[in-house]
């Protein structure tokens, strides 16, 4: 960083976690090597960090490793390549002149002019503020990530009688954390008829330790003046109201809230950037360039993934066309094509696709379970595309091929069809 | 002859696994799509194991280092072995992969972070 509080970079990516780090390695491989990281934490990898627990990598490097670990190989890999990133880093905006201003303690504001930018902030955890819950408000309720972080990375435990609301994957994986270092879980209440996480993680986390999972049951009161003393929980009925005859009440100190994850866009919404309403994330063309020129997302700022393998691979492909842009310009087609989701289907990535000449992989989830799954992907009457799976769940993401023949030639509106057979 | 339906954890994948057993002894292990799965089945069944993870204080820094058992170790020692790392503390630096426990259950307890 220079004196003067302007300074330039081919390449800028907002955030250095899993996301970012992927992007960057794989832009300076395809030959942009003026890259700037920029990280709001202390270090390189972002909620990985906190993430103690085994499980990432399988895909990626074909073993079982931490996250710090899988973070490591990535910062080592941006270490290798001597690729400029500053931590510490706060980003105060995006413009869409592909401006990127941001703050730290020894540069002070500063600007850096891009041509072009990455977007990869990742996500954040509903609140309890966003979740609506009734009642006084105590200390001891805690999203399940904060808490992950007093316990992993500071080594707190901030409670011994734990509720927890939601059972996506951190909560169930804080469900044994807590329980190894001396909580007692008393249970997991899920306001969905099925559960938010993996099936492995409930067999792992919940049934080794005996802690029950109470599916279609939230938390209805919170109990507790400057501490949380209880909370009662209720069943639900099939529209989510509660049923107040089946209300109980559990004596505890904690509550841990898992209960999804909102990609964080307040820079990208600033930047006047069109975002998907299901999402949360940019609408993006196959090369994960938003609507706005020159600006990629990828990671849980554009969706929330199951997998951090997932993650990087998105990122490379973003980090890879936004070299592309930089060093070749820009590729939007003149009529592309909008991918619409119907039936089942709740959201797809991309949203369009500009391109010709080039497989795309479409992403989507489900938005209930769908047993005996058939996709079908439709322009007009005409079919492109069937798949059939035995059973899709929201919890899980999908995807397929568009092979380059199918699209050649297709224009205006792709419909992804997801339903039972026989429907 | 005894049969018992199970979920692998080997993966995020998550598969039903059916194992048959007869004189304490498996048989057969089904629903699996890799060779891990059918790993799962059988030490599931006989013996069942996890990896553990947890956190070591560092004294010279003051915050927590993230560990894990280099090897799945036997379930019922989880609880057992929370004691032992806990009666833990390390001084960095520290390397991934460094021992910070040997002879753990049949395992090495590793760190998983870099601490300089």
């Amino acid at each position: 960083m220079t004196d003067t509080n302007v300074t330039k970079a081919r390449l800028v990516i907002v955030g250095g976690g899993p996301a970012g780090m992927a992007a960057a390695i794989a832009a300076y491989d395809a030959g942009v090597t003026d890259v700037l990281l920029l990280e709001r934490g202390n270090a390189l990898g972002g909620i990985l960090l906190q993430c103690i627990h085994n499980g990432f990598g399988l895909h990626r490097f074909g073993e079982e490793l931490s996250g710090p670990e899988y973070a490591a190989r990535y910062e080592a890999e941006v270490k290798k390549r001597n690729i400029p990133f500053l931590t510490d880093t706060m980003v105060l905006s995006v413009d869409p002149d592909r401006t990127v201003t941001a703050m730290n303690s020894t540069h002070g504001v500063f600007s850096v002019k891009a041509d072009a930018v990455v977007l990869a902030m990742g996500c954040r955890e509903r609140s309890r503020g966003a979740l609506s819950i009734p009642g006084k408000r105590p200390a001891g309720i805690y999203t399940a990530g904060t808490a992950q972080r007093y316990v992993n990375v500071q080594g707190y435990l901030p409670g011994k009688e734990v509720v927890i609301l939601g059972s996506g994957d951190i909560g169930l994986i804080m469900a044994r954390r807590m329980t190894l270092e001396g909580a007692h879980v008393k249970a997991v209440c899920e306001l969905m008829p099925y559960s938010g996480g993996l099936n492995r993680n409930i067999v792992q986390c919940l049934k080794d330790f005996d802690i029950p999972l109470m599916l279609s049951h939230t938390v209805s009161k919170i109990h507790g003046d400057t501490r949380l003393t209880g909370v009662s929980i209720a069943e639900v009925d099939e529209k989510l109201r509660v049923k107040p005859e089946t209300e109980q009440y559990i004596p505890c100190d904690t509550l841990l809230l898992s209960c999804g994850l909102l990609p964080e866009n307040e820079l990208t919404k600033e930047a006047g950037i069109p975002l998907d309403a299901i999402t949360g994330g940019a609408t993006v063309n196959e090369h994960r360039e938003t609507l706005t020129e020159g600006i990629f997302a990828c990671g849980n700022v554009l969706h929330v993934h199951d997998l951090v393998d997932f993650v990087s691979e998105e990122a490379e492909l973003a980090g890879k066309s936004a070299a592309d842009y930089i060093l070749r310009g820009a590729r939007k087609a003149a009529s592309p094509i909008t991918v619409k989701p119907a039936g089942k289907v709740r959201y797809t990535v991309p949203q369009r696709i500009d391109g010709e000449g080039e497989d795309v992989r479409l992403f989507f989830r489900v938005g209930a379970i769908v047993d005996n799954a058939v996709l079908t992907v439709k322009q007009g009457d005409t079919l492109l595309a069937t798949k059939k799976k035995r059973r899709m769940t929201p919890g899980e993401m999908e995807s397929f091929v568009l092979p380059a023949a199918k699209l050649a030639g297709v224009s205006g509106e792709l419909t992804v069809c997801v339903e039972s057979e026989g429907k | 002859m005894e049969t018992k339906e199970l979920i692998c954890i080997g993966c995020p994948m998550g598969c039903n696994l059916t194992v048959t057993v007869e004189d304490g002894d498996v048989k057969s292990v089904t629903g699996n799509t890799c060779p891990r799965g059918a790993e799962y089945g059988k030490n599931e069944v006989l013996h069942p194991v996890r990896t553990l993870t947890s956190t070591v204080f560092v004294e010279n820094r003051g915050n927590m280092l993230p560990v894990r058992t280099d090897r799945a170790i036997p379930k019922e020692c989880l609880f057992e072995a929370m004691k032992r790392v806990n009666a833990v503390t390390v001084k960095a630096p520290v390397s991934i992969g460094d021992v910070i426990l040997s002879d753990f259950y049949g395992a090495n307890l590793i760190a998983t972070m870099n601490v300089l």
